[in-house]
């Protein structure tokens, strides 16, 4: 197998020295991780190798020889570094030289024990692959490599194939701990940070984190124990809380400011990843909302809605009542049962006087309604849009009561001919067996079936009418309020730091690595430079997606057609933990 | 060492296929498909402007012109970076890996690597494809769970679709590294 050598980019102008590294004999590659200076003392060397494979639990050895000197330099440094094998034994020791100022490189692996021959590695196959110490260290491979069990040691088994050189990288942080400018027994060059900028602010505001976390964390617990309490499981009010979508929101994010604020550290990447999107997500919401709120306020927004609301719901009212007459007419040509026309007609005008005179009297505390469900926007865009939904859910309540209606009576209508169709054919309904029987009925049974049947086939017409127009409008209704919570899951779920974090820093999130040949002189190693792939937009969304509320239509397209035609009532969302009708 | 030489893909087009060794173990190839000919796009946005005329002496509204203006120059932006490949380049490394990446014409290049563990034969397999039937260039990747199963077919030169005496050249040379990998086993 071709031997494979993994030489950080920072590491191509440093001085000669020994290579330290890890080697993976699987995949025969060696990872250089610092070049070690001269002078040193080996014993040092073989110290601080120890220490940080304590820390860090990453087999560190002497891979080899790093010499970067002038064309015409003397000849006993090359000697030197050849004895230095000796000391540093390592199977195989390679030999890497660069010339100062030039582009020639050359790379040898020897192997001291074995016999030579064609199994040896030869200088023409030994690659030189160049990687940014930096940002394979802070980069993280997606789909996650089997995190390496951290109690095995040297084991690692973890982890295959690229995802080796990763880890090592990631996991040798200690070893890049020293400073060019410190004055330790061994000088080593690798990766430097440029240090941290000190900010007073930055400080104080980590210091202060502790104590805020903690204490907005036990004022959250107190909200949300008090929400919990018994007096809310009662059930007029438990049951209004199911059905509107804001008590829901409430809750989800009382959940997401409970998670970010806990004073626990997140432990692994996806976690921390999981609080920073969570916090950008809160924050976007509320900055939102703000702009909303100050909108609102700023023009008279208020006075202006309130104003129109009532016209607005008259008009509504108007058109349904213009809708009624229309289907007590002739309706598009057809010609309706007088009766049962009339009968269903002047019910549901009653209705539809009865809320008119309603909104009517609510019409003066609208105003001030509105003003304090306004000022609810500062907790949130998402929770002024919920509020928005639940509104539209109120005002357009005598649809839903008319839809209802309608759907129960063509459920009762279609039972009723499907029972007597099998009566009129002699057969009946098991219960027991939940099959179709045959039975033999008596001739003032099969009359009386048949007579019921033709009634309502004949009023069938009628109903369907009444309960297709009615539907159409719940449907309108149901898809302005399936739009809301579209745009509330949107702002609910979408990851913005991960996002952020891809577009600014593309390196952190990574799908793969791509290579790039680099120039190639005859006689010298193959060099290629390592590079991370950034992961694709639609992944990041997909991978660190946050769960949303949890109101998602639940039918499939055939259900809903099937529940339609059946009469059966269609509830659009099932809140948590409601009861199928 | 470098060398050029010129095909032709499934539907008659022209390609050139540039060869590059760059070490016994380490091989590109690079397929230049044909570019953006002039006469397919001056025929679009005609066809585009006449539609949009037409629409504005119906509805006598200029917001529709450039309407369509402002689609033309988007809609040749996205074509020109989502979906015209420029070049298609295999790298095929002994002992690491199999990368291909797609140039678009806009600059944008997308790459994908596969590493050798996970490579279990690279192959010419036929496909029809709409009335034809073609030959194309594919990576078979190794199944984990089981050793003699493949758990993925990655169709090479996809935009490209080279004919089979270019994806014999290929071939050739992709088997030749194959063949190393397969002679020294993974470990020592």
């Amino acid at each position: 197998m071709v031997l494979k050598a993994f030489f950080p980019t920072c590491c191509m102008s440093a001085d000669s020295g020994l290579l330290v590294g890890r080697w993976v004999p699987e995949q025969s590659s060696a990872v250089v991780l610092a070049v070690v200076h001269f002078p040193f003392i080996p014993v040092q060397v073989k110290e601080l190798l120890a220490q940080v494979h304590q820390a860090s639990r990453v087999g560190l050895t002497v891979l080899g020889t790093w010499c970067h000197r002038r064309q015409d330099a003397e000849e006993g440094l090359g000697h030197f570094l050849e004895g230095l094998g000796a000391i540093f034994s390592h199977e195989p020791w390679l030999q890497l030289s660069r010339e100062r100022g030039g582009k020639l490189w050359s790379c040898k692996a020897t192997c001291r024990q074995g016999p030579p021959g064609p199994a040896a590695p030869d200088e023409d196959q030994v690659m030189l692959v160049f990687y940014d110490q930096r940002k394979v260290l802070l980069s993280q491979l997606h789909p996650a490599a089997a995190l390496p069990d951290h109690q095995a040691g040297d084991g690692m088994a973890g982890a295959e194939g690229l995802a080796v050189v990763f880890d090592t990288v990631a996991r040798s942080e200690a070893l890049f701990r020293s400073d060019r400018f410190d004055d330790g027994p061994v000088r080593l060059s690798h990766w430097q940070s440029e240090g941290v900028e000190a900010s007073i602010l930055a400080e104080l505001a980590k210091r202060a984190s502790g104590p805020v976390c903690a204490l907005l964390a036990c004022l959250l617990s107190l909200v949300s124990a008090t929400s919990a309490c018994r007096l809310f499981q009662l059930w007029p009010l438990s049951f209004i809380c199911s059905k509107l979508s804001v008590c829901e929101q409430l809750r989800h994010r009382l959940e997401q400011l409970t998670l970010i604020f806990s004073t626990q550290k997140a432990e692994t990447p996806a976690q921390l990843m999981r609080k920073a999107n969570v916090l950008v997500s809160v924050l976007l919401d509320v900055t939102l909302g703000l702009a909303l709120l100050s909108w609102l306020h700023g023009k008279d927004c208020i006075g202006q809605l309130a104003e129109a609301l009532v016209p607005v719901a008259d008009h509504v009212a108007e058109e349904l009542q213009h809708l009624l007459q229309w289907l007590m007419g002739a309706p598009a040509g057809l010609k309706m049962n007088r009766a049962l026309d009339q009968v269903l007609g002047r019910f549901f005008l009653y209705h539809l006087h009865l809320w008119i005179s309603y909104i009517h009297l609510m019409s003066p505390f609208i105003e001030r309604i509105l003003w304090h469900v306004g000022l609810s926007a500062c907790l949130g865009l998402t929770v002024a849009l919920s509020i928005l939904s639940d509104i539209i859910a109120l005002l357009t309540f005598h649809i839903y009561c008319f839809y209802v209606y309608g759907a129960r009576l063509y459920c009762l209508k279609i039972c009723g001919l499907s029972s007597l169709w099998r009566l009129f054919r002699g057969k009946k309904w098991n219960v027991l067996r939940q099959r179709v029987d045959s039975c033999s009925y008596d001739l003032d049974q099969l009359f009386i079936g048949t007579l019921l049947f033709t009634i309502l086939v004949f009023l069938l017409p009628t109903t369907a009418l009444y309960y297709l127009v009615f539907t159409l409008l719940r449907l309108l209704v149901v898809t302005v309020q399936g739009l809301i919570h579209l745009l509330m899951d949107l702002i609910n779920s979408l990851p913005l730091y991960s996002l952020g974090l891809r577009l600014c820093r593309p390196y952190r999130l990574a799908a793969g690595v791509k290579f790039r040949v680099l120039e190639h002189e005859a006689g010298g190693p193959l060099r290629l430079l390592m590079q991370i792939n950034p992961l694709p937009y639609g992944r990041v969304v997909h991978t660190y997606r946050l769960p949303s509320c949890g109101c998602h239509p639940r039918h499939s397209w055939g259900s809903l057609c099937r529940k339609l035609f059946f009469g059966e009532l269609i509830y659009p969302w099932r809140q948590r933990g409601d009861k199928q009708d | 060492m470098e060398d050029e030489r010129s095909f032709s893909d499934i539907c008659g087009g022209r390609l050139a296929l540039q060869r590059r060794y760059y070490s016994p173990s380490c091989r590109e190839f690079c397929l230049s498909c044909p570019r953006l000919s002039l006469r397919s796009l001056t025929a679009v946005t005609c066809a585009v402007w006449l539609a949009a005329y037409g629409l504005f002496t119906l509805c006598e509204n200029s917001m529709i012109l450039s309407a369509a203006i402002f689609i033309t120059l988007l809609g040749l932006l996205g074509y020109l970076h989502f979906v015209k490949i420029d070049q298609e380049t295999l790298l095929i490394i002994d002992s690491l890996g199999i990368q291909m990446t797609s140039s678009y014409a806009s600059g944008k290049e997308s790459t994908t690597f596969i590493e050798m563990s996970k490579v279990k034969d690279v192959v010419i397999n036929e496909a029809i494809y709409m009335q034809k039937v073609i030959y194309y260039l594919c990576i078979l990747l190794k199944d984990p769970v089981e050793p003699h199963g493949i758990s993925q077919v990655v169709p090479v030169f996809q935009s490209a679709k080279p004919r089979l005496d270019c994806l014999i050249e290929v071939y050739r040379s992709c088997q030749e590294i194959l063949a190393h990998q397969k002679a020294t086993p993974a470990s020592p």
